[in-house]
C-alpha cells in the first residue's frame, strides 16, 4: 500500500484508539476520546465496551455522538441507567478497564487540571467547565489514557489546579491519596506518545510520531522532557483506519 | 399530589426569590422553557443547582436571576464555554456569582442524600484534588467499621425541583425514558417540584427502562410542547445542534446577549397553556 496523507490530529486519534484493547470496557469523554473509541470498536476491537457518563452502558452507535447524552447512545446501549448508577456502581467499583481524559493542563505526573487557569481560584484568568467525571475516571478506572495536543501552555510544570489526580507528587502519592486504578498509562498527543518511568512515575517520550523530531516535543514541553532510551517511531495510519477515521466525522460535519 | 398547571402558574407558585433551584437534565430533556419562564417572571437571588449547567443556566446568569451556581461542569456540549457565566465569574456581570463546585460523582450523591432523606452521601472521590480546598461542602470522613477515609458530601435539598419529561396522564402521573440522568433524584431530593412534559395522554403506557414519577412525588406538572427545546425528548423531538453553535456568539457579547434575551424570553409569547 502506498503512504497516505494524515494529519497531525489524525494520527493523535489512530494512536488512542490503537490503545483500546478489544474486550474492555471504556468510559468514554466526549470529543477525542469518543472519535477514537468508535474507531476502534469499527477496526481493531468490536467488543470494546462504551459507557458514557450520561448513563449508556454499551453503546454501538452507527454515528459519532454529538454529546455524551446524544440520543443515538441511548437507542443503541445494553442497558441506559441514571447518573448516580454510572458513577457508583460501574465507576467507583473499579469495574472499568480504562478511561480516557483530556484537559487544559497536564503536568509531569499526568495530574489534570480543566478548573481555572491564571490568577487565583476566586479570579482566575480564564475558567474552564470543571471536573465533571474527570476526578473519579482518574481515581477508579484500572488506568488512564490521556489525550491532549502538545504544546508549553498545555504541558506544564505546575497545574493552575489540580482537577484529577495523576501521579501526585511521585511514586506512593496515588497510595497515599487510596486512588484504586493505576494512573495514567500514556498520555497521546499529536507528537507522540508519553509514559510514567517505571521508577519516577515522571512522564517520560517514549514514542514519536513519523516525521517528528525530538527537539520539537521538548519545545513544546514546560518541563525538561526526558526520553526513554528505547525511543521508538509510531506506525502511520493505515489505509483502512484512515477511511473509517474520515467516514466517522464525516457524520457531524454536515 | 400533582396539580395540572400552566407553566406561568407553576413557575409564579412554586419559585420565590432567594429560593435554591434546581433544573436537572443531562443532554436529554433539559427544562429550558421553564428557565425562559423563570427569567420572565424576573426572579433575583436564585441559587442554581445543575450538575451540566448549559446554554439555559449561561442565560439565567446573564439575565440576573442567579448569586450562586452549585455545579460540576459547565459548558455548552459541543460547543465551547459559557460566556455568560464567565462574565459573571470573571466580572461579577450582571451581578456577582458565587460557586460551589463538585465533581460529577459528588453532585450526584448529593442528589442520592437528599431524595433518601439521609444527611449526607459517602463516596471515594476527590482525593488528591484541589476542589476540597475551595468547596466547603467536600469532607474527608473515616468509615466506623474499616477506618478508610472516605469522603462525605452534604445532601442537596432544592426548595424546587424541575425537570423535563415526555409524557404525564391527566392525574399527573409522569413517564421519561431514554437519558434520565439525575432527574429521578432530583424531584424526590427538593421540596417542590415541577415536571413539564412534552404531552399529556388519557393513559401512560409503561416502556422498559422507563422512570415513572407518581403524581403524589410531584408538586405540579405543566404541559409544555417543545420545552427541552433546544435540548431533545426522545421519541418527540431532536437536539437543534444548530441552536447550540448559534449560542456562542451571542453569549460572548454582552450588548448581543442583552437583544437576544428582548427579542427571544422577555417579548416572548408566554406558554399559550
Amino acid at each position: 500500500m502506498t503512504a497516505r496523507e494524515y494529519t497531525a490530529d489524525e494520527m493523535m486519534t489512530v494512536s488512542a484508539s490503537r490503545s483500546l484493547r478489544d474486550g474492555t470496557a471504556c468510559f468514554v469523554g466526549i470529543g477525542l476520546p469518543s472519535t477514537a473509541a468508535n474507531l476502534a470498536r469499527r477496526t481493531h476491537a468490536p467488543e470494546l465496551v462504551l459507557i458514557y457518563e450520561s448513563g449508556t452502558l454499551g453503546a454501538k452507535p452507527d454515528r459519532l455522538p454529538l454529546s455524551i447524552g446524544d440520543g443515538v447512545l441511548a437507542d443503541t446501549a445494553d442497558s441506559v441507567v441514571g447518573v448516580p448508577e454510572i458513577f457508583n456502581y460501574w465507576l467507583q467499583p473499579g469495574r472499568i478497564e480504562t478511561g480516557f481524559l483530556g484537559g487544559a493542563q497536564v503536568d509531569r505526573f499526568g495530574n489534570i487540571n480543566t478548573t481555572v487557569i491564571g490568577g487565583d481560584y476566586e479570579h482566575p484568568k480564564v475558567r474552564l467547565p470543571g471536573a465533571g467525571g474527570a476526578p473519579e475516571i482518574a481515581a477508579s478506572c484500572r488506568e488512564v489514557l490521556v489525550v491532549m495536543r502538545q504544546s508549553t501552555r498545555a504541558f506544564v510544570d505546575r497545574l493552575d489546579f489540580v482537577t484529577s489526580v495523576g501521579y501526585g507528587d511521585g511514586p506512593g502519592s496515588r497510595e497515599r491519596h487510596g486512588l484504586r486504578g493505576r494512573g495514567p498509562v500514556k498520555v497521546i498527543t499529536d507528537l507522540g506518545v508519553l509514559e510514567p518511568d517505571p521508577q519516577t512515575l515522571e512522564l517520560t517520550l517514549t514514542r514519536l510520531n513519523p516525521g517528528v523530531e525530538v527537539d520539537q516535543a521538548r519545545a513544546a514541553t514546560g518541563w525538561p522532557l526526558r526520553v526513554a532510551d528505547e525511543l521508538t517511531v509510531q506506525e502511520p495510519p493505515t489505509g483502512e483506519e484512515l477511511d473509517v477515521l474520515r467516514r466517522l466525522r464525516a457524520t457531524i460535519e454536515e | 399530589m400533582a396539580r395540572i398547571l400552566s407553566l406561568e402558574e407553576a413557575i409564579a407558585e412554586l419559585v420565590h426569590d432567594g429560593d435554591t433551584v434546581a433544573l436537572e437534565g443531562f443532554t436529554h430533556l433539559i427544562p429550558v422553557a421553564a428557565g425562559h419562564e423563570i427569567i420572565r417572571q424576573g426572579r433575583r437571588g436564585l441559587t442554581l443547582c445543575r450538575m451540566t449547567p448549559d446554554i439555559v443556566y449561561d442565560q439565567m446568569i446573564g439575565a440576573g436571576c442567579a448569586s450562586k451556581l452549585v455545579f460540576s461542569w459547565g459548558g455548552n456540549p459541543g460547543v465551547g464555554s459559557l460566556h455568560r457565566f464567565r462574565d459573571a465569574i470573571q466580572n461579577s456581570w450582571p451581578v456577582p456569582l458565587e460557586i460551589e463546585e463538585h465533581s460529577h460523582a459528588g453532585m450526584a450523591n448529593r442528589y442520592v442524600a437528599g431524595a433518601s432523606g439521609l444527611p449526607f452521601a459517602v463516596l471515594r472521590g476527590y482525593t488528591g484534588t484541589d476542589l476540597p480546598n475551595h468547596t466547603a461542602n467536600i469532607k474527608t470522613i473515616e468509615c466506623p467499621f474499616t477506618g478508610e477515609a472516605l469522603t462525605a458530601v452534604p445532601a442537596l435539598n432544592p426548595d424546587v425541583g424541575i425537570v423535563h419529561a415526555q409524557q404525564a396522564d391527566r392525574s399527573g402521573n409522569v413517564q421519561m425514558w431514554g437519558i434520565t440522568g439525575v432527574q429521578k433524584e432530583t424531584v424526590l431530593a427538593s421540596r417542590r417540584s415541577l415536571v413539564t412534559v412534552e404531552e399529556i395522554v388519557d393513559e401512560l403506557r409503561p416502556r422498559p427502562g422507563a422512570v415513572v414519577l407518581p403524581k403524589w412525588a410531584i408538586t405540579a406538572v405543566a404541559e409544555v410542547p417543545g420545552g427541552a427545546h433546544p435540548s431533545y425528548a426522545q421519541g418527540y423531538s431532536e437536539r437543534d445542534n444548530a441552536y447550540y453553535r448559534d449560542w456562542d456568539p451571542v453569549a460572548r457579547d454582552r450588548e448581543a446577549f442583552e437583544n437576544w434575551l428582548g427579542t427571544e424570553v422577555l417579548r416572548a409569547e408566554r406558554s399559550p397553556r
